[in-house]
């Protein structure tokens, strides 16, 4: 393969001034990375390795009660973390639903906010992809796109996002705490993906040079602890992407439901946060039927791509589904299969 | 082998066959001692890297050899421009196990994939990027790649030079004898082999001795087809292959990396590794060709079928022939008076499909299975008792008596141990606690048992020891073992006393490890090469008379844990040592063969059997469909290695929860490139996909298939296992989906 440079700087500074060079790439736990530059899809000169910047593995709360985790944290870690579990449990569930152990223990946060889409063509260097290649053109529209996007999609692009851990993060107002050479600054999670407009080349809010450094959650998304659920329709038991999935987060006071947090995966080039359906929730009963309407609004604009018209039904049963399961409470006890609809842990032995 | 060696009560061969010793290589595996081709590396080694083409069907107009040469490290690139001469046209096929290659013998481009150039470096990396840098400028053609695109054509032969179509009976008349037909169309995808270890060869030559090490599944068959290319004699060419990752076939049949490899090594004097990667094993290296098939059952009022025709198209690549002869599977699998199958071909512009664990078997029974399930259903009886209606007493095919067959009994435990009996006829009746629909379905498995020919050689050595050769494969599925096992037999040793010697040519031949039938026939060479010397062993000693067993007469003479023993007069008895010793020989090599008996082969149908059942549970929203229950239970004459055994069915009947639920080859219309070569894009089973599976085997006797009564068990699980899936799927949500595998919005 091309050969590359490696650095390995000891301080933002270094790594700032390193990234300064236009075909720098930012090297996490390299597992979405290294795969793109065997294929030949990413072909960086140099690649910069953020392991040495001080704190960047840290989860630490602030004095207002916020969190922030380092971007260099482990997926496997933020979500063995105890504290951070129990604050935000359907996080911790969408992490453990992702990938596999071993790809966990690697990929850091970092990497799972900038990860690539999955698409085919976008990962075959030969292919017309708008994405890859501006002004290709977009050969999923012609092709197996049965898991492609039903929202936020143009003919531009219309791969999906295919991050767990992003979409309840995108329900629970994460902010990114990027770095560059201008400074520090916090970029809301729910918009930090760019949909595709006329052109789809630009997938995050990060300007050239800039990195991810930590992520913020606030301390007022650690209300929803006790009803909160992500949810995972997939292929195989473990170890798949999700062709669908939902994060529902509620509080509930009285059988009514006082806040709702919603966001659906798997369905746009973002995790998709459900705005309208959380205000119908407001004060609704915490009952099917409330569920069921707003799930139907969140689809609302929801459009197929393709092959994939059914992904707008199935988005909206996974949605009431994951409304119901955080309204039935937040299981004690993290699933033996994080995430699953097929949880059988209770029959036989189950591996995540 | 003559047939008077062969146990001829039921008894458990004594203490070495029949124990389920875990695998005699698994330490030397899991710690990473094991040696694979890949791992070799002779000094002044060069590397190789295939630049493959990047569209399906086209011509290469340049490619930028002056880049690759002048990245540092790249020291040749080979192009059909400059390729040095063959000894055989690679579109020739001299044999039966010839496959055509592309070999760089011009600028077309048949499948994506294939061989544009070689890049040899003097690292993996230099080659890598040195294939990267010859940017190819290609003039693209459209793929036609699908039913709806790919060439019809007339099949010729399928399989491995099997007839095309075979009729038996009137089958016009049994329709029209019919209360009912039932017709299903069903399609399955093309899927890949994706054995664990990549395709890999290390190559060098020795004068004009040509030293491979490469997985291989026919060490010495194999000779003569590397052999042809360079115009040597087949004794020239050494294939060492002491372990392999997995071949299911794909490593049975020879691919275009190693021999260009072969063909580096010779032109640059310098010893040549390639090994693929896994993209790159999607394409030349064979798959399981994709199938769309029509059945008609036509039942009698009585629930029993009048006539069974099934057809296959079966697509093959747009410049070779192997059709996967799915269906064939209805020829032998229930009682019909009359059955009509054949086979068409549909050319498409992939990679030349091969045999894959159960070729033909794996998808014509997957949709037979379908077929009666729905035949059953319609004539209002439960899929077990309909088969059961439709037992084949004697093989439909040809009449012929079977040299074994104890399906009613695996009918009957897998029924039992699953709880078929509590079934409800009607689909959608079933939900388990979680308000999931549950659906049963079943199938039935049916592999042939056939042999190969296979020697052996044993030698007892002076301290009562022995060393057994032959050239097996062992490709994950425990040859070292079960066939030492079968050795140690052979000579009335202790596993421990037998040095088992494998996989390399040099050794006597063991054919081919495939069709289910490696132990069977290299285990008969080795039981029966322990048997020549235990024959010759007792010669000696009967005809001395200083030697206890001196004078046995007609009596039985017992060999058991290296000692002779007359039978029923325990005390005349000699170790082999001792009357090796007073022979004066410090060894006693024994040959042995193994091979049917021509006049068995001629009178039986030898088949092994299975019934699987299975029980899904389907989310009724969300349809996300899991497998909660698997129940296999087979037949397969002697079991040599129960353990081993155990994992081979339940590896097959993984594999057919796979090819219900996951696997499939997903092409680009345009450019015909694979968009799923790598393990994320293109699913197998997980573990946590297995929530409860078993696999049962029954006790059957089989005089007639060797003198061991083995039949296989490599093949069998996954037959019957993808039809079982699929009828459960539709006993839970009332939808018969017609292609494989099954997708969640199928269900919607
Ligand atoms: C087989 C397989 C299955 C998977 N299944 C799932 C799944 O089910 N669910 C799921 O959510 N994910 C899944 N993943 C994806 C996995 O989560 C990502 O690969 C991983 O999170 C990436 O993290 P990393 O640290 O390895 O990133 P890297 O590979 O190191 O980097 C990824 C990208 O992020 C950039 N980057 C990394 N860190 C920073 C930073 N601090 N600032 C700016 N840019 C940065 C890199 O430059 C690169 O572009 C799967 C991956 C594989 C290979
Ligand atoms: S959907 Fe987007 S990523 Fe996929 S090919 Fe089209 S432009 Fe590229």
């Amino acid at each position: 393969m091309k050969s590359f440079d490696y650095l390995r700087p000891e301080t933002l500074e270094e790594a700032l001034a390193a990234l300064s060079d236009p075909d720098t790439a930012v090297l996490g736990g390299g597992t979405n990375l290294l795969d793109l530059m065997k294929l030949g899809v990413a072909l960086p000169d140099r690649l910069v390795d953020l392991t040495r910047l001080p704190g960047l593995d840290r989860i630490e709360t602030l004095p207002d009660g916020s969190w922030r985790i380092g971007a260099m944290v482990r997926n496997a870690d933020l979500a063995r973390d105890p504290g951070f579990a129990a604050a935000f449990p359907m996080v911790a569930e969408a992490l453990l639903s992702g990938a596999s152990a071993q790809l966990r223990n690697a990929a850091t946060l970092g990497g799972n906010l900038m990860q690539a889409t999955r698409c085919a063509w976008f990962q075959d260097p030969q292919a017309r992809c708008n994405r890859r290649a501006p002004g290709s053109g977009c050969d999923a529209l012609e092709g197996a796109n049965r898991g492609h996007a039903v929202l936020g999609w143009t003919p531009a692009c219309i791969a999906v996002h295919p991050s767990d851990f992003c979409v309840p993060l995108a329900a629970l107002d994460a902010q990114v705490e990027v770095a560059g050479p201008a400074g520090i600054r916090h970029v809301p999670l729910e918009t930090f993906h760019l949909l595709p407009g006329e052109e789809a080349h630009r997938v995050t809010a990060l300007e050239p040079g800039e990195i991810v450094l930590a992520l913020r959650l606030p301390a007022a998304a650690a209300a929803f602890a006790g009803h909160a659920r992500y949810l995972k329709l997939r292929e195989r038991t473990s170890f798949a992407f999700a062709l669908l999935s939902a994060a529902a987060a509620l509080r509930v006071e009285d059988g009514r439901i006082a806040e709702a947090r919603l966001a659906l995966g798997g369905v746009a080039a973002r995790p998709w946060r459900c705005h309208a359906a959380e205000v119908l929730l407001e004060s609704a009963p915490a009952a099917p039927d409330s569920f069921a309407r707003a799930a139907a609004a969140a689809l609302e604009t929801a459009a197929p791509s393709g092959a994939n018209g059914y992904k707008i039904v199935l988005a909206e049963r996974i949605l009431a589904r994951a409304l119901a399961a955080a309204a039935a409470g937040t299981p004690a006890e993290m699933p033996a299969l994080p995430g699953s609809l097929m949880d059988d842990s209770d029959r036989e032995t189950a591996h995540a | 082998m003559p047939d008077d060696i062969a146990p001829t009560r039921h008894q458990r061969l004594g203490s070495n066959a029949g124990d389920p010793h875990s695998r005699l290589d698994g330490i030397a595996k899991i710690t990473g001692a094991a040696r694979y081709a890949a791992d070799n590396a002779p000094a002044g080694l060069l590397w190789a890297v295939i630049a493959g083409a990047p569209v399906a069907r086209g011509r290469v107009a340049r490619l930028d050899t002056a880049a690759a040469l002048a990245h540092p490290g790249v020291t040749h690139v080979i192009t059909p421009e400059n390729r040095p001469a063959l000894h055989k046209d690679p579109d020739l096929r001299a044999a039966l196990f010839d496959w055509k290659l592309d070999l760089l013998q011009d600028d077309r481009i048949r499948y994506a994939g294939a061989p544009m150039a070689l890049v040899l470096a003097e690292t993996a990396e230099a080659a890598a990027e040195g294939a990267r840098l010859l940017a190819p400028e290609i003039e693209a053609d459209p793929a036609r790649i699908g039913f709806g695109d790919g060439l019809a054509f007339a099949a010729e032969t399928v399989g491995i030079g099997a007839p095309p179509a075979t009729a038996v009976g009137d089958v016009e008349a049994g329709f029209a004898a019919a209360a009912q037909v039932t017709e299903v169309e069903i399609e399955t995808p093309p899927q890949y082999h994706n054995a664990m270890e990549p395709h890999a060869i290390v190559a060098q030559w020795q004068g004009e001795r040509l030293v491979i090490d490469t997985p291989n599944q026919a060490i010495v068959m194999s000779r003569p087809s590397f052999a042809a290319y360079f115009g040597i004699p087949p004794e020239n060419v050494h294939i060492r292959s002491p372990y392999l990752g997995g071949g299911f076939g794909s490593k049975a049949i020879l691919n275009p990396a190693q021999i260009l490899a072969c063909l580096a090594a010779r032109e640059t004097g310098r010893p040549v590794k390639l090994v693929l990667s896994r993209a790159q094993m999607y394409g030349p290296t064979g798959h399981r060709g994709a199938t769309r098939q029509s059945l008609r059952l036509g039942v009698d009022a009585a629930g029993r079928l009048t006539a069974l025709s099934h057809h296959a198209v079966s697509a093959t690549s747009s410049f070779d022939d192997f059709l996967e002869p799915a269906a064939n599977a209805a020829l032998n699998t229930y009682a019909c008076p009359a059955i009509s199958v054949s086979h068409s071909g549909s050319r498409w512009d992939i990679g030349t499909p091969g045999p894959m664990r159960a070729p033909g078997e794996a998808t014509g029974s997957a949709a037979l299975e379908c077929a009666m399930d729905e035949a059953a259903h319609a004539a209002g009886l439960d899929p077990l008792d309909f088969r059961l209606r439709n037992y084949a007493e004697t093989d439909p095919a040809t009449g012929r008596a079977y040299s074994s067959k104890a399906l009613r009994e695996c009918y009957a435990l897998g029924a039992e141990r699953f709880g078929w009996k509590t079934r409800p006829m009607q689909p959608g009746q079933m939900r388990d606690a979680r308000g999931r629909l549950l659906g049963w379905g079943m199938g039935t498995s049916l592999f042939p048992a056939p042999m190969f020919q296979a020697e052996a050689r044993a030698t007892l050595r002076a301290d009562g020891s022995a060393v057994v050769e032959t050239a097996a494969s062992d490709m994950g599925q425990g040859a070292w073992t079960a066939l030492a096992q079968i050795a140690a037999e052979g000579l009335g040793l202790d596993l421990a006393q037998v040095e088992f010697r494998s996989g390399d040519s040099e050794l006597p031949d063991a054919g081919v490890a495939g069709g289910s039938g490696h132990t069977a026939t290299a285990g008969s060479a080795l039981y029966s090469a322990g048997r020549d010397v235990i024959a010759q062993l007792t010669a000696l000693a009967t005809a001395d008379p200083a030697s206890p067993l001196h004078g046995a007469g007609n009596r039985a003479v017992v060999a058991a844990d290296g000692w002779l023993r007359i039978e029923g007069e325990d005390h005349r008895r000699e170790s082999y040592a001792a009357i090796l010793a007073r022979a004066g020989r410090d060894a006693l090599t024994g040959r042995g063969k193994g091979a049917r008996d021509p006049a068995h082969a001629e009178a039986r149908a030898m088949f092994s059997h299975g019934a699987v059942f299975a029980e899904v549970a389907v989310d009724p929203a969300l349809l996300q469909i899991r497998v909660t229950r698997l129940t296999g239970a087979f037949a397969a004459g002697r079991i040599i290695n129960p353990k081993l055994a155990e994992s081979q069915l339940l590896g097959g009947m993984i594999w057919g929860l796979g090819f219900a639920l996951q696997e499939e080859a997903l092409h680009d219309r345009r450019s015909g490139r694979l968009l799923n070569a790598d393990l994320a894009g293109y699913h197998v089973p997980v573990n946590a996909d297995l929530a409860e599976i078993e696999a049962l085997t029954v006790h059957e006797e089989d005089r007639f298939v060797n003198p061991l009564g083995v039949k296989g068990v490599g093949e069998l699980g996954i037959t019957g296992t993808a039809g079982a899936i699929a009828n459960a799927v539709w006993h839970a949500t009332g939808r018969r989906v017609r292609r494989f595998p099954i997708h969640p919005e199928d269900l919607a």
